[in-house]
């Protein structure tokens, strides 16, 4: 599968207070709504870049702090087609991943805000449209990767009923 | 035999011997949700289809974030909890018994289990010689269906800690060193095993008070040798049986072993908006204060409270400053309450809040203001995590934030003990 999409650069350490706020709790059960919230907390104006198919493009330590898997929902709910980071939280990581949201570990220093960029899922490349470049992925465990490749847990566990 | 206690604990439940980096398919001995998670892993689970929990006395659900629940909102999202506790025979521990990590420690985590929460911080039972980490709602959902999760083995960073914690600093002031030599992400992946002459002597409390942090510097664990201290607090709780002793093998291998020396450590405080952004108080002393937080699974515990309770006794809370104080199980205030410390602290000032985890996840009681300077004892201190992100949370030890309570300004508790 290839992923199309333009980069949308944050920094290093964004928590998943700063992608979905704690205090917006109330709103957890209904993730459309909380998802209007999106990266609110870390530039309010963030959420009116996101288009359907965009990638975010992160430094260190992506989606520190808290278990909620809604910081991965409303990523995904919002278009996010994929997310590049220099490293990742592990609690999100795994999230995003269940929730088949593409998440990759890579070198994103070299990419700026609005590169085009596009990835093949099977090639663990990501290619830099708009400046020529070529990216290498670090590729997923084998069990992640089964796991994305049916769309999450969820559908993982429906058709196969268990992890073995 | 050269294994790690992580590589032990997960090899006992995946039936191979392990080795760091490998996938493991683990049992799960103890699955534990609250009210923030819950509701999205009850949906994931009945996507999932399957009727029944794997093991419905041991998924326990606790009602600690939003507790008592501040809006209509939180209120059916409770429901739905309490409603599927009673279908599926799950246990609940509703309004007002305490903290998720509190709990497991105190009634249910023993030395060589795997437990999986669904909060960052399960980590906490690490205390006890178990395997505790912290996962998605999507996780707990398919291991309460099947009883299993995948792991992957992680290395083990060895700390070992050496020398005699001087007057006024702990356990919390070492665990804010640790953030500030290896940086919130120095772990990331990797379990933390805490060794050495200081941590063999180190209560029960204080151990919780660093594994709970361990998920603070990236780690997935951060676990302690079940030892005679293990034992003791297993059989004050009751629950002597459930000791076995549990160490790393003298030759196990670790990626890395890092030593600290408490001996020339002083009290420290993280400055907003980081926990690796950590200072020492003297560096920040005269900082002032609109609210102190005291509690949560980082520092609810009787020693926190009896160590508040000597610095605050005969004294008054500063006017001006709002001291907050929740214990982080109904357990503890009862005990807290018989040995007099609850009126100790009510007489100083303090408002007492009901055992749950309190303003520190920023959504009910306790909310900040704009431009506000809270100290807490808590864990973490990023931007709008006590609900609101225009206000300031520094990070210390209950001795920190008791000194600070009577000065209104951050201050070093050594001038009060």
């Amino acid at each position: 599968m290839q992923l199309k999409g333009r980069a949308i650069k944050v920094g290093d350490s964004i928590s998943t207070d700063l992608i979905c706020p704690g205090r917006l709790f109330h709103l957890r059960n209904d993730i459309k709504e909380l998802s209007k919230h999106i990266f609110e907390d870390l530039d309010p104006a963030l959420s009116k870049k996101i288009k359907h198919g965009h990638f975010i493009v992160a430094g260190k330590n992506f989606g520190l702090g808290s278990s909620r898997e809604h910081a991965a929902l409303v990523l995904k709910i919002s278009g996010i087609s994929c997310i590049l980071a220099s490293s990742f939280a592990r609690i999100f990581f795994r999230n995003a991943i269940n929730n088949g949201l593409p998440v990759f570990e890579c070198d994103t220093r070299k990419i700026k805000e609005g590169d085009k960029l596009s990835l093949d899922l099977n090639k663990e490349i990501v290619r830099n449209d708009t400046r020529g470049t070529r990216l290498k992925i670090r590729p997923l465990p084998g069990v992640m990767q089964d796991i994305l490749k049916e769309g999450g847990l969820i559908s993982y566990i429906r058709k196969f009923k268990c992890l073995h | 035999m050269n294994r790690t206690i992580t590589e032990k604990i997960i090899s006992a439940h995946s039936q191979k011997e392990v080795s760091p980096g490998s996938i493991a398919i683990a049992g799960v001995d103890l699955f534990v949700l609250q009210d923030g998670t819950g509701p999205l892993a009850i949906k994931k689970f009945e996507e999932i289809g399957v009727k029944k929990l794997f093991k419905p006395e041991r998924t326990i659900f606790f009602i600690d974030h939003a507790s008592p629940s501040p809006r209509q909102e939180l209120s059916n999202s409770h429901a739905i909890i309490r409603n599927f506790c009673k279908k599926t025979g799950a246990i609940l521990y509703d309004v007002g018994e305490g903290i998720i990590h509190e709990i497991v420690v105190e009634r249910y985590a023993r030395p060589g289990q795997i437990i999986i929460g669904a909060d960052s911080h399960s980590c906490t039972a690490g205390a006890l010689a178990a395997f505790g980490t912290g996962m998605g709602s999507t996780d707990l959902a398919c291991a309460m269906a099947t009883g299993e999760t995948w792991l992957k083995v992680p290395e083990t960073v060895r700390i070992d800690v050496s020398g005699e914690f001087p007057k006024g600093v702990f356990a919390k002031d070492l665990i804010l060193n640790l953030a500030r030599r290896i940086g919130a992400d120095g772990a990331t992946y990797k379990t933390l095993e805490f060794h050495g002459e200081t941590i063999r002597k180190m209560g029960m409390s204080g151990r919780l008070t660093m594994a709970n942090m361990a998920v603070e510097v990236g780690a997935k664990a951060g676990i302690f040798s079940a030892d005679t201290i293990t034992h003791k607090y297993l059989k004050g709780q009751g629950r002597g049986k459930d000791f076995k002793p549990l160490n790393s093998d003298n030759h196990a291998h670790f990626e890395i072993i890092l030593t600290e020396n408490v001996s020339r450590l002083v009290p420290l405080v993280a400055l907003p908006h980081a926990v690796d952004n950590v200072r020492t108080v003297s560096d920040v002393r005269g900082k002032k204060l609109d609210q102190i937080f005291i509690g949560t699974c980082t520092n609810g515990r009787l020693e926190d409270l009896e160590v508040v309770a000597k610095i605050l006794k005969g004294r008054r809370c500063r006017k001006g400053v709002r001291v907050l104080v929740a214990p982080a199980s109904r357990e503890i205030l009862l005990e807290a309450e018989e040995k007099g410390i609850i009126s100790t602290l009510l007489e100083a000032g303090i408002v007492l809040f009901p055992p749950g985890c309190g303003p520190c996840v920023g959504v009910h009681g306790g909310i900040l203001g704009d431009e506000e300077v809270c100290l807490s004892t808590q864990n973490r201190n990023f931007t709008g995590r006590m609900g609101n992100p225009n206000a300031f949370i520094y990070l210390a030890s209950p001795a920190t934030c008791a000194a600070s309570a009577l000065t209104g300004e951050i201050t070093d508790p050594r001038e009060y003990l």
